[in-house]
């Protein structure tokens, strides 16, 4: 219950830091009308009082944000369509990438963290350990960059961008091919965390009793990694995958400007060029929740799977 | 404690007692990527600091004649741009844009982060149930986001790029401090001080500061490995450093269209940007281990 609260307490801030952010800024969301020479002040004037913009801030605050609450999340000044519907355009492509990445990230690396604690300061290890920490630090636009490059340009085995072959019939496999390049990008940037934490965790679980226990009484080994061990080194890693929430968005941004792969983060980096204020809160104040809200998600989990944890 | 730690304990206990090292300078250069790390960073920073003694053309210097030059042909070692202009010399002229960049939005977000965890541990109650919820609200929105929004609002110089992602990536920091401070202000010696007469500005300067540089530190280390990032990503986006001022990022910004026919221009600039964060944030390894072991970010 407190953390529901607090969640809440976040969201309005989010808001607040993403409305002050939009409307104090230079530039202003008329910058696009001021542009074109054929308006006058007149015409400036009733476009500015038609949005609402001749308001005391507060009050445009007040008005937007129960707007938001109904629902009501204004429209795009670009194509004049609600910006929830634009968003609601844009999200099932970036979950379909999002998830594909996050499940490719999360099998390769607690797979690798799992070798790297059983084999622990083999060359496996210190390979596994070392990779991680360079693909902390690649960008991942260039490593976008440098999969078209190889893949793409020079290869031709996967497609450089899009989310499917233009003017062909829907094929799963058309769609999977799409999606290759992105989620090796995206799931780059998520590995690292995983293969880490699996690492550690498993190192602290396979050496406590209970798994000396099953190995004493006969148990094969392979059941005590996955059944004794793996289960209670994962747990932790649950909030894990709350934490990263950002983490994978920024990425999916980044990743989906590089292949124009048609989701939120281009949506934004588009509407950026635009100064489309309504879907640039919009999008800002989407992330925010469903961040706040995987994040909670991951701490109820938790509780249940690991029943020692209580909530005050 | 298994058998290879263990020789290695053997072994920095050896090497302090035999050299006078100190056991944490012991224990970085056990390190041997952070060391390597190091190596890279100064050569780096050498390279940024004698950019125009070093490089071996003007970064600026238009000559379309020569345009589209590949690497190693005549006298142009990574080939030239779509302007002529000197491909190497570029790099190194943008490595002092996106060090200094990285460098100094590092300094932003230590000192905002300490400034911000300190008060919150020493003032506790509101003022600090205020500054963990506004670093909560930081933490639950991408970064990126963010950054964009900013630079795409504010008009973009190394300054204001600097700013920007000092200003948004002090959370982390801060957190670290005042969880180390509510620490330390347990302990006796803290207690002594107040007995003593203390005040709190003496408090915090004399004994909870010095008490937190380990973290502080750390963290520090691995936030110029993320400015450096972070610069390269809203720089590529074209909401950084603007041309015709290189940094590694906006390098990238054009690369893509000219994949077929001057991949160079793609490979290089990312290349750097790799090789300068992977030897910081192993450098930020290595400090981590020798500073405080029992320390996991």
């Amino acid at each position: 219950m407190r953390r529901l609260f607090q969640g809440g307490a976040v969201l309005v801030g989010v808001t607040v830091i993403a409305f002050a952010l939009l409307h104090l800024a230079p530039g202003g969301p008329l910058a696009m009308y001021t542009l074109t020479t054929s308006m006058g002040a007149e015409d400036l004037a009733r476009i500015s009082h038609e949005l609402g913009l001749d308001q005391p801030l507060p009050v445009q605050y007040a008005r937007w944000a129960t707007n938001l609450v109904r629902g009501d999340w204004g429209r795009s000044y670009r194509d004049s369509r609600p910006v929830l519907v634009d968003i609601a355009d844009r999200l099932p492509g970036t979950v379909e990438l999002m998830l594909a990445s996050l499940l490719l990230a999360i099998g390769i690396g607690v797979a690798v963290g799992i070798l790297g604690a059983l084999r622990r300061y083999s060359i496996f290890d210190y390979l596994a350990t070392t990779g991680a920490m360079v693909s902390l630090s690649i960008p991942t636009f260039w490593f976008g960059l440098m999969m078209i490059f190889v893949f793409s340009v020079s290869l031709g085995w996967i497609p450089s961008g899009d989310m499917y072959s233009l003017g062909r019939p829907f094929s799963l496999l058309d769609r999977l091919h799409h999606l290759v390049g992105p989620v090796t990008v995206l799931g780059l940037v998520l590995v690292a965390p995983w293969s880490r934490y699996t690492r550690s965790g498993m190192l602290e679980v396979l050496y406590q009793d209970y798994v000396r226990t099953a190995r004493a009484k006969g148990v094969p080994a392979p059941r005590v990694v996955v059944q004794h061990a793996l289960r209670n080194a994962l747990i932790p890693l649950l909030t894990l995958a709350g934490v990263q929430l950002p983490m994978l968005f920024g990425g999916a941004l980044v990743t989906e400007t590089v292949f124009s792969w048609p989701g939120m983060g281009r949506f934004f980096v588009d509407s950026l060029g635009y100064r489309d204020y309504p879907v640039l809160m919009g999008i800002l104040i989407f992330t925010a929740i469903l961040v706040i809200l995987g994040n909670l998600l991951a701490d109820l989990l938790y509780a249940v799977v690991d029943p020692r944890i209580r909530f005050g | 404690m298994d058998a290879v730690s263990a020789r290695a304990a053997v072994r920095v206990l050896g090497r302090a007692r035999g050299r006078k090292v100190s056991p944490a300078v012991a224990r970085f250069t056990r390190h041997r990527l952070a060391i390597l790390g190091s190596v890279a960073v100064v050569v780096l920073l050498l390279t940024a600091i004698f950019a125009p003694d070093i490089a071996p053309r003007n970064p600026l210097y238009i000559d379309l004649v020569v345009r589209f030059t590949p690497p190693l042909h005549g006298s142009f070692v990574l080939g030239t741009d779509p302007l002529g202009r000197d491909l190497l010399s570029r790099l190194i002229y943008a490595g002092r844009i996106s060090l200094t960049v990285g460098f100094s939005a590092m300094l932003v977000s230590a000192v905002v982060g300490t400034a911000v965890g300190t008060l919150a541990a020493f003032r506790g109650g509101a003022v600090d149930g205020f500054f963990m919820r506004v670093t909560d609200v930081g933490f639950s929105l991408p970064s990126i986001f963010l950054l964009l929004l900013l630079a795409a609002f504010i008009s973009p110089s190394v300054v204001s790029i600097t700013l920007i992602i000092g200003l948004t990536s002090w959370m982390a920091t801060a957190r670290l401090v005042r969880g180390q401070i509510l620490t330390v202000l347990k302990l006796d010696f803290i207690e002594a001080a107040r007995a003593g007469g203390a005040s709190d500005l003496r408090l915090v300067l004399r004994h909870l500061l010095p008490n937190s540089t380990a973290p502080v530190v750390v963290a520090a280390t691995l936030n110029v490995a993320d400015a450096i990032l972070a610069e390269s990503y809203v720089s590529f986006l074209g909401y950084g450093i603007q041309p015709p001022l290189a940094s590694w990022g906006n390098m990238l910004n054009n690369a893509q269209s000219y994949f077929v026919s001057a991949p160079w221009l793609a490979v290089f600039p990312g290349l750097m940007i790799t090789l300068a964060v992977t030897s910081i944030n192993f450098i930020g390894d290595g400090l981590r281990d020798a500073l405080d072991p029992r320390l996991k970010i």
